[in-house]
């Protein structure tokens, strides 16, 4: 989850948020270098006493400044592509589940095998018990088996709203009519935290995402228990 | 040919990838299999043969579709307001 006065990203817990991360390492480093560079000459320039009336052109460092900023776009674009592609890679999932929007909270649906679904609100603040973290926590989560390609398709009741984990690198408009879907694997087992990205009414802050993701074993008997609950 | 079928419908974990529908919009993937499913028992009922192959597309529209809109559907169906053609 997110932490106070955070910079960079959460960790990364699915392989395409670690490859979107090292990404963002590296352009950044780029823009840093650029701008270093920039105000470095900026400075160099403001400061000194020196001056040269009689510059008119000069071939060489035209040629440098022209293809230096093309080799560093080049730099940029493959990896930015060779990422794109491979969040669109053709997955083969094993198990999908589908999110939907509601004013205010989701419901996960998993209907491989039975019609099993759940509504996932937002515990309010004075429902809180000790660890438990504020506007984050729900009390149904939703539940996956790690290291599985998940599919998730999301779509919505009543209004726009969006399903976003940022630590799985996922963000995913729920249009009404509509069924959006979108894969991810969960490296590690952990609890993932995300919030309803899209404008949604008077309680859009209050309806959050949590994805808790446990080993197949631990997953198979994690659904046989809510099957059997929910059961008449 | 039903064999394998059958063994298709026996394997299943969740619906596979579809090449008619590539891409992020997976609507027209869940109400396609959902027609598919009824129409295929049309087809086969009308020829009196055994339904089971069409339990394939059923399979398919239940992993995809929400359970709210294969209820609305089947309502639908039912009173003989459906909108798609079966």
């Amino acid at each position: 989850m997110a932490h106070p006065s955070q910079l960079g990203f959460q960790d990364a817990a699915s392989p395409v948020m670690e490859e979107l991360l090292h990404f963002h390492d590296h352009t950044l480093m780029i823009v840093f270098l650029i701008s270093t560079l920039v105000l470095y000459i900026i400075m160099a320039m403001v400061t000194t006493k020196l001056t040269n009336k009689f510059i008119l052109d000069s071939q060489e460092i035209e040629i440098i400044w022209t293809l230096l900023p093309a080799l560093i776009l080049i730099l940029i674009a493959l990896p930015s592509l060779r990422i794109l592609y491979l969040m669109d890679e053709v997955n083969d999932p094993h198990l999908t589940v589908k999110a939907l929007g509601h004013q205010w909270y989701w419901s996960y649906e998993y209907t491989d095998y039975n019609n099993f679904g759940f509504d996932s609100y937002m515990v309010p603040t004075q429902d809180l018990t000790p660890g438990q973290f504020r506007l984050l926590d729900v009390d149904h989560r939703m539940v996956i088996p790690t290291e599985s390609p998940v599919r998730v398709l999301i779509t919505a009741d009543d209004v726009l709203h969006s399903w976003a984990v940022p630590s799985l690198g996922i963000k995913m408009d729920a249009v009404p009519g509509r069924l959006n879907q979108t894969a991810f694997i969960v490296s590690r087992p952990g609890i993932y935290y995300g919030q309803c990205s899209e404008i949604c009414g008077a309680n859009h802050s209050f309806m959050p995402i949590v994805v808790e993701a446990i080993p197949l074993k631990h997953f198979e008997n994690w659904s046989t228990l809510m099957l059997e609950n929910s059961s008449p | 040919m039903s064999d394998r079928i059958n063994e298709k419908i026996q394997n299943y974990r969740t619906a596979p990838f579809d090449a008619r529908f590539p891409n992020t919009n997976q609507t027209r993937n869940c109400y396609q299999n959902y027609l598919d499913f009824h129409r295929c028992n049309k087809a086969l009922s009308a020829k009196q043969q055994d339904p089971a192959p069409c339990e394939w597309y059923r399979r398919v529209y239940t992993s995809l579709c929400p359970m709210g809109w294969v209820q609305r559907w089947d309502e639908q169906l039912e009173e003989g307001s459906f909108a798609g053609r079966i």
